[in-house]
């Protein structure tokens, strides 16, 4: 079943370039799809008829307990040949309808996403893949609603859709994970509903799966997002707002409702929101004039019916519900579509302005007849079949028969009349009457209506071939096996003159009122009875509060968000140091004299530049503070890092005097409070600092690390500095990442000084004719410095990022003694090649180690002959340690050189 | 050592931080550099001081004895070094650009995030 799922959504993938080729026959081919995943399923129809699921389970999150489980049982064959055989038809329609629309490409691509979501939502059983395939439904949803994103009625209908759904899909998630904590397995068809009933949780999840169930499937009071919903093109209200999406939530009362229903609230709560949403549907229904307006309430009226008889939850009950879904998705979308096709081929529709288009599009008034005839419950049509049941189960529900009869009987009678509005109003009623007059509409138009109308005659007058459909379905949502006799003639009965007084009563209410007409008046007002206005606000609302409070936390002062965060840190940290300070006073490393002197060094440097107010004064006393920190280093053993650590310190005082040239003087902004302020907070966080030191110190940290280091460094890797393999062999996609931040840098300088072009300066700014009279010994013992530490660098202290600093410490020196015209040229490549280059041999050395029968990255080596050297080790991370050394003598230059320019 | 290298810490990090609130925005650049000093001694100093034993294999063995300093520590320092000089470079570069295109350098009278 899987594949069904993965042919679909690569249909969806696929869609927008076939429509490039195919054109107006792109629909046509893809509706081939879910016809296909119909011939796939015919092969189990029988045995699930006959009782015996088809189960189908991929190994997913094995440890967790959770497998991709598929299931098709009754329940879910009648919702997957719903959803592919309308959604086969509405294909074939919308490639007709949006002919002119030039993202029609998009659209096939959205309605197969939707279709896999809901394939997917009816398929599988496992509570987790339902509730991402609900949420996929949700967001295909938005997508379809907000197609006409130029206006803003279908953009507000998109997000007030997509709000309300997934709101309920969040109440869902919560249900459906209490579910599985109380039945002990996340697959549906495992779950006791003994166990679940009989647990003291079993009204939350009840309530948050309903809310789950009531949202999607437009239950009072969430029913107001639905009518707004038809601001979709109409294939996508046939489909989505009316056959299919919107029984989501029913297809989950029915899945459910053997191992959640048979109880008190269950019957109460479902039963009494169902009732209630079936009525206030149908009243609404009737006061519309807009022929999609009016099917979407009638829509919402027949989703309440379904979800009453749920609730009531007898045998009798689950059959009619079972029964009447699948009637309504075929006359309902029929009826969208025609409604489609109206609205296509008049301009309006708006039914006070219609009259007799039989006359113009015969073929189209056909299946609007008899979609209409099975929606009021006419014999022979599958309506009526639905109708007797309904009314049957109605009247035999525990207790509340009459109540539950007599609300049956008020809907199904304004749904007779709602019939009336929506297939005589427009088609018969007098003379052709219309905007512009319609031609009957194009083949590929007519074939949904006339294909679904067609089916809801061949099953009303066959009722015993879908016997076994419709009673494989109910023995899935009911539980146990539930015999079932359709059949047009039962004699005689009660049920029948009910049926027929619905009729009567219909056509007389239709007549005498013309309620398009009359009631148009209080239309306004009973639309008003939801939640929208409690939606409205709390959406405006929450817009509102987070304006007010970006307005404060979002201040626009820099030191502000500073001062938060390191507040935040010095609240948070004081607990566990006060905590653990027994243990951070303890002297582990020997005291050295020099260091002392360091330490102190640097500490008095880091004050006075708090208050010295001359830039390059600022500039020198950080020299001082790097010095002192390499020396450090070089104290404790890191001779790597000292050396990085000098050229960084020249270079970075290089860029800063280039660039501070520009800048103004420092000003003293502050006024004195906040200078104690600041001093306070800073001295504050400075000894959190230190005492967090401490702490971390007095931490052994595991030395598993390092052992592996320094045991694997030459044996597995072939290279005597540690510090070095590990960062071209060991760690080395760190390392790539890490070069490519360094290019990002230098792309970012380079952007920010060229774009928008300043005024390059031509002249040095610096002559002094002491260096220049040096520079050349001096470039070359560093050029020669810096291939040697490149080459020795995988045994001895050297390596790629040194040797990158050093050649670039050559040419910055270049520049600076010249000019950058001329450091150009004596270059011949520009650094910006050089980065490139350099990535480009990062990421070869990585693939060579692929080529060469490792992964990606894994040093790989050989040795070499070479004449005067001897026997050599040659490997990838040397090519990629020459990698690291281009990315950074390019970075450098591109840095120094855009910066000397301005 | 490792209490008196804690306070140099300390001091890096909260001279940094009285440089970054203050409004001038190049002083926000030099806190950045002295919490970029700070943060490399915290990797080197959590790690364990061990004095004059770089980790180079000696020539003739295989392995490296103990004690040497810890070479994590070194890598992740030596590729911070270096990524903190892209950063810096990047940051004087942006502030010199505000600076060129706003004319002033007190951060306050940013108001306008485009111009």
């Amino acid at each position: 079943m899987a594949w069904i799922l993965l042919s679909l959504l690569a249909g969806a993938a696929i869609a927008p370039l076939l429509h490039r080729g195919m054109r107006s026959h792109t629909g046509s081919i893809l509706a081939l799809l879910p016809l296909g995943a119909i011939g796939w399923s015919s092969r189990y129809w029988e045995a699930i008829a006959a009782g015996e699921p088809y189960r189908e389970t991929w190994r997913w999150a094995p440890a967790l307990g959770v497998n991709a489980a598929f299931n098709l049982d009754g329940l879910a064959l009648a919702f997957l040949l719903l959803i592919c055989g309308i959604g086969a038809l509405v294909l074939i329609y919308a490639s007709e309808y949006l002919r002119k629309d030039p993202r029609l490409g998009l659209f096939y691509a959205y309605l197969l996403l939707f279709m896999t979501s809901m394939v997917g939502v009816v398929l599988a059983d496992n509570v987790f893949m339902l509730f991402v395939f609900w949420e996929l439904t949700s967001i295909s949803s938005f997508l379809l609603i907000g197609w006409n994103r130029e206006t803003a009625e279908s953009r507000d209908a998109a997000r007030t859709a997509l709000i309300v759904t997934a709101g309920g899909g969040m109440m869902l998630m919560a249900g459906l994970v209490l579910l599985a904590l109380i039945s002990g397995t996340t697959d549906f068809s495992q779950m006791s509903g003994d166990l679940v009933r009989g647990n003291s949780l079993y009204v939350p999840t009840l309530v948050l799966i309903l809310g789950g169930a009531f949202t999607k499937s437009a239950q009072f009071p969430f029913h107001f997002w639905l009518p707004g919903a038809m601001a979709a093109p109409t294939p996508v209200s046939a489909y989505l707002h009316s056959a299919t999406m919107v029984k989501a939530g029913v297809y989950l009362l029915a899945r459910l409702h053997p191992t959640l229903g048979f109880t008190d609230t269950w019957f109460v709560v479902v039963t009494l929101f169902g009732g209630l949403t079936m009525l206030l549907g149908a009243v609404i229904a009737v006061t519309q004039s807009d022929l999609k307006r009016i099917l979407a309430y009638s829509t919402v009226s027949v989703l309440g019916t379904l979800t009453m008889l749920i609730g009531v939850g007898t045998e009798e009950a689950i059959s009619a519900a079972m029964l009447y879904l699948v009637a309504h998705s075929l006359y309902k979308g029929a009826l969208f579509l025609i409604a489609g096709i109206v609205d296509h081929e008049t301009g309006t529709r708006d039914i006070t302005q219609l009259g007799g288009l039989a006359k113009h599009m015969p073929l189209t008034a056909a299946a609007a007849v008899l979609a209409a005839a099975s929606m009021a419950g006419v014999p022979p049509l599958l309506g009526f079949l639905a109708k007797e049941l309904f009314y049957e189960a109605a009247w035999h529900a525990p207790g509340v028969g009459m109540v539950v009869l007599g609300a049956a009987f008020l809907a199904s009678v304004l749904l007779g009349v709602v019939a009336l509005m929506v297939a005589c109003r427009p088609f018969f009623s007098g003379p052709p009457r219309a905007p512009h007059l319609p031609h009957e509409a194009p083949w590929r138009m007519v074939l949904g209506p006339a294909t679904l109308a067609a089916a809801s005659l061949y099953c009303g007058l066959n009722p015993a071939g879908i016997n076994s459909s419709i009673e494989a379905m109910a023995r899935a949502a009911f539980g146990e096996s539930v015999p079932m006799h359709l059949a047009l003639w039962h004699g005689f009965t009660p049920i029948l003159g009910l049926s027929v007084l619905t009729l009567i009563a219909g056509v007389v209410l239709y007549f005498t009122l013309r309620p398009e007409l009359r009631f148009s008046a209080h239309r306004g007002r009973l639309e008003q009875v939801n939640f929208q206005a409690l939606y409205d606000r709390a959406f405006w609302g929450t817009l509102d509060f987070a304006e007010v409070l970006t307005k404060i936390v979002q201040n626009g002062y820099l030191r502000s968000y500073i001062l938060i965060v390191v507040i935040t840190l010095l609240v948070l940290l004081t607990g566990p140091i006060i905590q653990g300070q027994d243990l951070f006073l303890q002297e582990v490393a020997e005291i050295h004299p020099a260091a002392v002197i360091l330490a102190g060094v640097i500490v008095v440097a880091a004050t006075a530049v708090t208050l010295l107010d001359s830039r390059l004064g600022v500039a020198a006393l950080l020299g001082v503070i790097g010095i002192a920190v390499m020396l450090l280093y070089v104290i404790f053993g890191a001779l790597d890092l000292a050396v990085t650590q000098i050229m960084v310190e020249t270079l970075t005082v290089i860029v800063l005097v280039l660039v501070l040239y520009h800048l103004p003087r420092f000003g003293f902004l502050s006024t004195k409070w906040v200078y104690l302020r600041d001093a306070g907070v800073s001295i504050i966080f400075g000894g959190m600092i230190a005492l967090l030191v401490m702490e971390a110190f007095s931490l052994h940290s595991d030395p598993e690390l390092q052992q592996f280091y320094a045991a694997n460094s030459y044996v597995k890797a072939l290279g005597r500095n540690v510090v070095n393999v590990i960062l071209v062999d060991f760690r080395a996609t760190d390392t790539m990442g890490e070069v490519t931040v360094l290019t990002v840098a230098a792309i970012g300088v380079y952007a920010l000084l060229r774009f928008p072009a300043g005024q390059k300066r031509e002249g040095a700014a610096m002559v002094s004719l002491v260096l220049r009279a040096a520079l050349p010994v001096l470039m070359l013992l560093l050029l020669v410095v810096s291939l040697y530490a490149l080459l020795r660098g995988h045994h001895q202290s050297g390596g790629g990022f040194i040797g990158g600093l050093l050649a670039a410490a050559a040419f910055s020196l270049h520049a600076l003694s010249y000019d950058v015209p001329s450091t150009r040229r004596l270059m011949q490549v520009s650094p910006h090649v050089l980065m490139g280059a350099g990535l480009t041999t990062v990421v070869s050395a990585g693939v060579l180690g692929i080529l060469l029968g490792g992964s990606f990255l894994e040093g790989r080596w050989m040795e070499v002959y070479l004449p005067g050297l001897g026997d050599v080790h040659l490997g990838t991370p040397l090519l990629f340690d020459v990698g690291v050394y281009a990315v950074v003598m390019g970075m450098v230059l591109t840095i120094v050189l855009s910066a000397a320019e301005e | 050592m490792n209490i008196i290298l804690s306070l140099v810490i300390g001091g890096l990090y909260g001279a940094g931080l009285f440089m970054m609130l203050r409004r001038s925005i190049t002083k926000l650049l030099f806190g950045l550099i002295l919490w970029g000093h700070g943060s490399n001694l915290l990797i080197f100093v959590a790690c364990g001081l061990v004095r004059g034993a770089p980790p180079l294999i000696p020539e003739g063995q295989t392995t490296l004895e103990p004690p040497y300093a810890d070479p994590v520590a070194q890598a992740l320092i030596l590729t911070a070094i270096v990524i903190s000089f892209a950063v810096v470079a990047f940051t004087a570069v942006l502030l010199y650009r505000i600076y060129r295109t706003i004319g002033t350098d007190d951060i306050d009278q940013l108001r306008a995030s485009d111009s």
